[in-house]
C-alpha cells in the first residue's frame, strides 16, 4: 500500500504539505501549549501579583532598613573610621550635629529616634530633644556640648549601635521576633524580659492551632463516619447541619459566640441553672460565676466551631469512597467490630484525616478576628500582633518579620508533615 | 482556602485601585473622627450644614491611631483631608512633619480667641473633653474616689473597662500608688517610674476589659460586663441623656484634654480642608455642638451662646474641677511611642 505514511527514500517522514513530520508536530504542539498558556495566564499573573509579589516585598521589608543611613549620612560617613574602643572623635560629633540640624529642618528627627528606639529603649525622646537643641550650637567644639544636652551621647554603646544600624540591611527585626538582639559589640543576646514576648506568642499560636485541630478531629471524625454510613436521606439532612454554619460568615459566628459567652450570658446562665457552677465552686475549680468571655477557653471553642467543617468534609469525602465490603470481609474473617474498624477501616481514612487536619491547622495559624473578639490580651495570636505593628506602631519591619516567622513555621510544618504522612497521600475526596 | 486568600487579596488590590481613581476624581473632602456619639454631634453641628452649603463630605472613623496617619503621609497617598486628633497626636505628628502647619490668616480666625490656640502650630483646637470613669448607680455603690473605683478589687469585685492605651492609665496607676499629682511626670520620666506604674496595673490586670473605640466603655457598662468603665465624658453623657442609662460620672481626677482639627501633610484638598475648619470653628456652630454632646467649645466666643442647661455637664464646670489632673501632652508627644510599645508588650505577657 503506497500511502503518505510510507517511508520515503530519504528516510524523513513528511506531512501532507511536505514539511518534515517532526517539525510539523512540534509546531502543532507548540501552538497547543501557547493556547493552554493563554488560558492559564490570567490566573498566573493574578497569583504573581497578589501572592508572590507581596510575599517578596514582605521578605524584603523584614531585612531592609535604610532609615539611619538616609537620615544621618554625614554621621555614618564619619563613623566609618571609628574603631569603637573609646568615644568617637570631634568630627563625628560635628557630623552628628550637622545631620540633626538638617533632620530637624526636614522634620525627620523623630524618624531617626523611632528607628534607634527599637534597639535602645527610651532614646526616641532624647533624639528629638537633642535635635531641637542642637539648632543653638553655632560652632564647635561640639562633643562636650552634645553630651551636655543628653548624657546618652557620652555612651560608647550608643555610637556602636548607630554604626551598626547604618547598613541598609539589618537582621534586627527577625532577631527581635525570636526575642534576641545584637549587643553593642555585635554579639547576639537575649532581649530584656519586659520586651521579650514573641517566642511566647509563637508557641501560643502553634499551641492553640494544635488544640483546635485535635478538637475538630475528635468531634468531626464520628460525625463524618455517621454521614458516610447513614442512608442517603438521613445523610443529606445531617449534611445541612454541617454545611449551614460553614456557609455563614466567620464574623457572624464569632459575634454569636461573643453574645453566648459574655458574662451573665446564655452560657453562664445554663451553667448556673444546671448546677455545674455550684459543682465547680464546690470542687474549688472556680470562685463565683464562671468567666468565659475574653478567655482562652472561649477562643478555642469559637475556633473549633468555625474550623469543624474544614476538618470534617475531607474526612467525609474519603470515607464515602471506602467500600463497605472491606469491613464485611474483616468481620467475616473473625475480626471484632472494634478491631476491624481500627485495622481495616481507619487506616483507609488517614489520607482524609491528614488533609483535613493540615487544612485546619494552617488556617488556624493565621486566625486574627476570632481571638481578637472573644479572647483576652494573652490569647492573641501572631496575626493580631502583625495588625498592631501596622496599625498602631507603624512598624512595617516588625510586621514583615512576624509574617516571615509565620511563613517559615508553616513551611517547616508542611515539610515535617510531608516526611511523616506524605503529601501525595493526602486526599480531599 | 489559599485560593480564597488569593481572591481576597486581588479583590482588595482591585478595590484599592478603583478607590484611588475615585478619590482623585471626586471633589469630596474626607473627614476622619472618632465615631460614635462624638462623630454624630459633629455630623449634626458641622458636616450637615457644610453639605447643605454645597460641599461634599466623606466621613471616616478611627480610634486615634497616629500610625494610620503617618503611614499615609509617608506613602504620599493621603486620603484623609481633615482629621480630629488629640493633643499628643498633634504634638508627635507636628514634630515629624505629619501635619500641615496652620496658616491662621488663611483661616480668617483670631488665634487668641481659641483656648490652647498657641499650644501647637499644626492644628486648630476644637473641643475640650475629659477622660473619666463612670458606674451604673443601680448596680454599684458610689465609690469614695476614682482610685478606689479602679484599683480596689476587694471592695468592688468585678471587671473594669479601661482604654487599651497607656495614656492616663499610667498616670492614674501612679497616683493610686501614692505619687503626688504634681510629681507624676517626673516619676513617669524614669524607667523605675514606668516599672512602678505597670506594677500597679498588674494588680488589676486580670480584672480589666480593654476597649479601643469610645463607644465600648458605656456599652460594656450597660451590658453589666464591668462595674466601672472609663471613657470620654461626652460618651457617658450621651448614654445618660439619649439612652437614659442610670450612669454616674466620677469626676474625681478627670483628665481633660483638647481635640483638634489637623490636616495631614500632602493632602490634595488643602483648600477645602481650610474652608471646612473655618466653617467648623464658627462660634454659633460650636455652641450648637453642645446640644448633642457635653464637650466644651474651644472658641471663647462660643461660650456665651451655649445653652446653660449643659454647663454642669461640661468638664470645665467648677463642681467637676475639684480634683482634676491635667495630662502633659508634650510628655506624651515625646514618649508616647515608647510607652505604647511597652504597653502592648505588657498586655501580651
Amino acid at each position: 500500500m503506497a500511502t503518505a505514511q510510507a517511508v520515503p527514500a530519504d528516510g524523513v517522514m513528511r506531512a501532507a504539505d511536505g514539511t518534515p513530520l517532526k517539525t510539523a508536530l512540534a509546531r502543532a504542539e507548540r501552538r497547543e501549549r501557547l493556547k493552554a498558556l493563554g488560558l492559564v495566564l490570567p490566573l498566573f499573573a493574578f497569583i504573581v501579583l497578589s501572592f508572590v509579589v507581596p510575599i517578596l516585598v514582605m521578605l524584603y521589608n523584614s531585612v531592609y532598613d535604610p532609615d539611619v543611613a538616609e537620615n544621618m549620612p554625614q554621621t555614618v560617613q564619619a563613623l566609618q573610621s571609628w574603631d569603637g574602643r573609646e568615644l568617637p572623635p570631634e568630627e563625628v560629633f560635628a557630623a552628628f550635629v550637622a545631620d540633626l540640624q538638617e533632620a530637624q529642618k526636614n522634620k525627620q528627627a523623630a524618624l531617626i529616634g523611632k528607628r534607634l528606639n527599637y534597639e535602645i529603649s527610651g532614646i526616641r525622646s532624647k533624639v528629638t530633644t537633642t535635635a531641637r537643641k542642637v539648632g543653638a550650637l553655632a560652632e564647635g567644639p561640639y562633643r562636650d556640648a552634645v553630651i551636655a544636652i543628653d548624657k546618652v551621647w557620652g555612651d560608647i554603646d550608643t555610637w556602636a549601635t548607630i554604626k551598626r544600624s547604618s547598613s541598609d540591611w539589618t537582621p534586627f527585626y527577625i532577631l527581635s521576633m525570636l526575642d534576641l538582639r545584637q549587643g553593642p559589640d555585635g554579639s547576639i543576646e537575649h532581649m530584656p524580659a519586659d520586651r521579650s514576648i514573641y517566642k511566647d506568642i509563637l508557641v501560643r499560636t502553634l499551641g492553640i492551632s494544635l488544640l483546635v485541630t485535635a478538637m475538630t478531629l475528635v468531634l468531626g471524625y464520628p460525625v463524618a463516619y455517621m454521614l458516610a454510613t447513614s442512608p442517603q436521606k438521613t445523610a443529606s439532612i445531617l449534611m445541612i447541619f454541617v454545611l449551614l454554619p460553614f456557609w455563614t460568615s466567620l464574623l457572624v459566628r464569632t459575634t454569636a459566640w461573643m453574645i453566648l459567652m459574655q458574662d451573665g450570658g446564655v452560657f453562664t446562665q445554663m451553667l448556673n441553672f444546671s448546677g455545674i457552677t455550684f459543682l465547680m465552686n464546690m470542687l474549688g475549680v472556680i470562685d463565683g460565676e464562671p468567666q468565659l468571655f475574653k478567655t482562652r477557653f472561649a477562643t478555642v471553642v469559637a475556633m473549633t466551631h468555625i474550623q469543624l467543617p474544614f476538618t470534617l468534609l475531607p474526612i467525609y469525602s474519603v470515607m464515602k469512597t471506602i467500600s463497605p465490603n472491606y469491613m464485611r470481609a474483616a468481620k467475616s474473617l473473625g475480626g471484632t467490630p472494634f478491631y476491624s474498624f481500627l485495622r481495616v477501616y481507619m487506616p483507609q481514612t488517614l489520607p482524609g484525616v491528614a488533609a483535613g487536619c493540615l487544612l485546619t491547622f494552617i488556617l488556624c495559624l493565621g486566625y486574627y478576628i476570632t481571638p481578637a473578639l472573644v479572647g483576652g490580651p494573652t490569647d492573641q495570636m501572631i496575626s493580631g500582633f502583625i495588625e498592631r505593628a501596622i496599625n498602631s506602631e507603624n512598624n512595617w519591619g516588625k510586621a514583615s518579620a512576624l509574617g516571615v516567622i509565620l511563613l517559615t513555621a508553616t513551611l517547616i510544618l508542611y515539610y515535617v508533615y510531608n516526611k511523616l504522612v506524605g503529601i501525595d497521600r493526602m486526599k480531599l475526596g | 482556602m489559599k485560593k480564597f486568600a488569593t481572591l481576597f487579596g486581588a479583590a482588595l488590590l482591585a478595590g484599592t485601585a478603583l478607590y484611588a481613581v475615585k478619590a482623585q476624581a471626586a471633589d469630596e473632602l474626607t473627614i476622619t473622627s472618632w465615631g460614635g456619639a462624638y462623630q454624630e454631634s459633629q455630623r449634626n453641628a458641622f458636616f450637615k450644614p457644610f453639605i447643605d452649603a454645597g460641599n461634599k463630605i466623606t466621613e471616616a472613623e478611627y480610634n486615634g491611631e497616629i500610625a494610620k496617619i503617618r503611614a499615609m503621609v509617608e506613602a504620599k497617598a493621603v486620603t484623609w483631608d481633615v482629621v480630629d486628633v488629640d493633643t499628643q497626636t498633634v504634638l508627635a505628628g507636628c514634630a515629624e512633619g505629619t501635619f500641615e502647619t496652620i496658616d491662621w490668616a488663611k483661616l480668617g480666625l483670631d488665634r487668641a480667641k481659641f483656648i490652647g490656640g498657641d499650644v501647637t502650630d499644626c492644628a486648630v483646637p476644637n473641643i475640650l473633653y475629659s477622660t473619666v470613669a463612670a458606674y451604673d448607680t443601680t448596680k454599684t455603690e458610689a465609690p469614695a474616689s476614682l482610685f478606689e473605683a479602679l484599683f480596689d478589687t476587694t471592695k468592688y469585685p468585678g471587671k473594669r473597662a479601661l482604654q487599651k492605651s497607656p495614656f492616663v492609665n499610667l498616670e492614674w496607676a501612679l497616683m493610686a500608688d501614692g505619687v503626688a499629682p504634681a510629681d507624676v511626670y517626673k516619676v513617669l520620666g524614669t524607667d523605675e517610674g514606668v516599672d512602678r506604674a505597670f506594677k500597679k496595673l498588674d494588680s488589676i490586670k486580670k480584672d480589666v476589659v480593654w476597649w479601643e473605640s469610645g463607644a465600648q466603655g458605656p456599652q460594656l457598662l450597660a451590658d453589666g460586663q464591668v462595674v466601672f468603665a472609663t471613657s470620654w465624658n461626652g460618651r457617658f453623657y450621651n448614654a445618660i441623656k439619649t439612652d437614659k442609662k442610670p450612669f454616674k460620672i466620677i469626676w474625681d481626677f478627670q483628665a481633660p484634654d483638647w481635640d483638634w482639627w489637623a490636616i495631614p501633610k500632602g493632602t490634595p484638598k488643602i483648600e477645602e480642608a481650610y474652608r471646612f475648619i473655618t466653617f467648623a470653628s464658627d462660634p454659633q456652630r460650636m455652641a450648637d455642638q453642645t446640644k448633642w454632646i457635653s464637650y466644651g467649645p474651644a472658641n471663647k466666643d462660643a461660650a456665651p451662646k451655649i445653652d446653660p442647661a449643659i454647663l454642669p455637664d461640661l468638664p470645665s464646670a467648677p463642681d467637676n474641677l475639684k480634683t482634676v489632673f491635667y495630662p502633659d501632652p508634650q510628655f506624651w508627644g515625646d514618649k508616647g511611642d515608647e510607652l505604647r510599645e511597652r504597653f502592648n508588650a505588657w498586655l501580651a505577657q
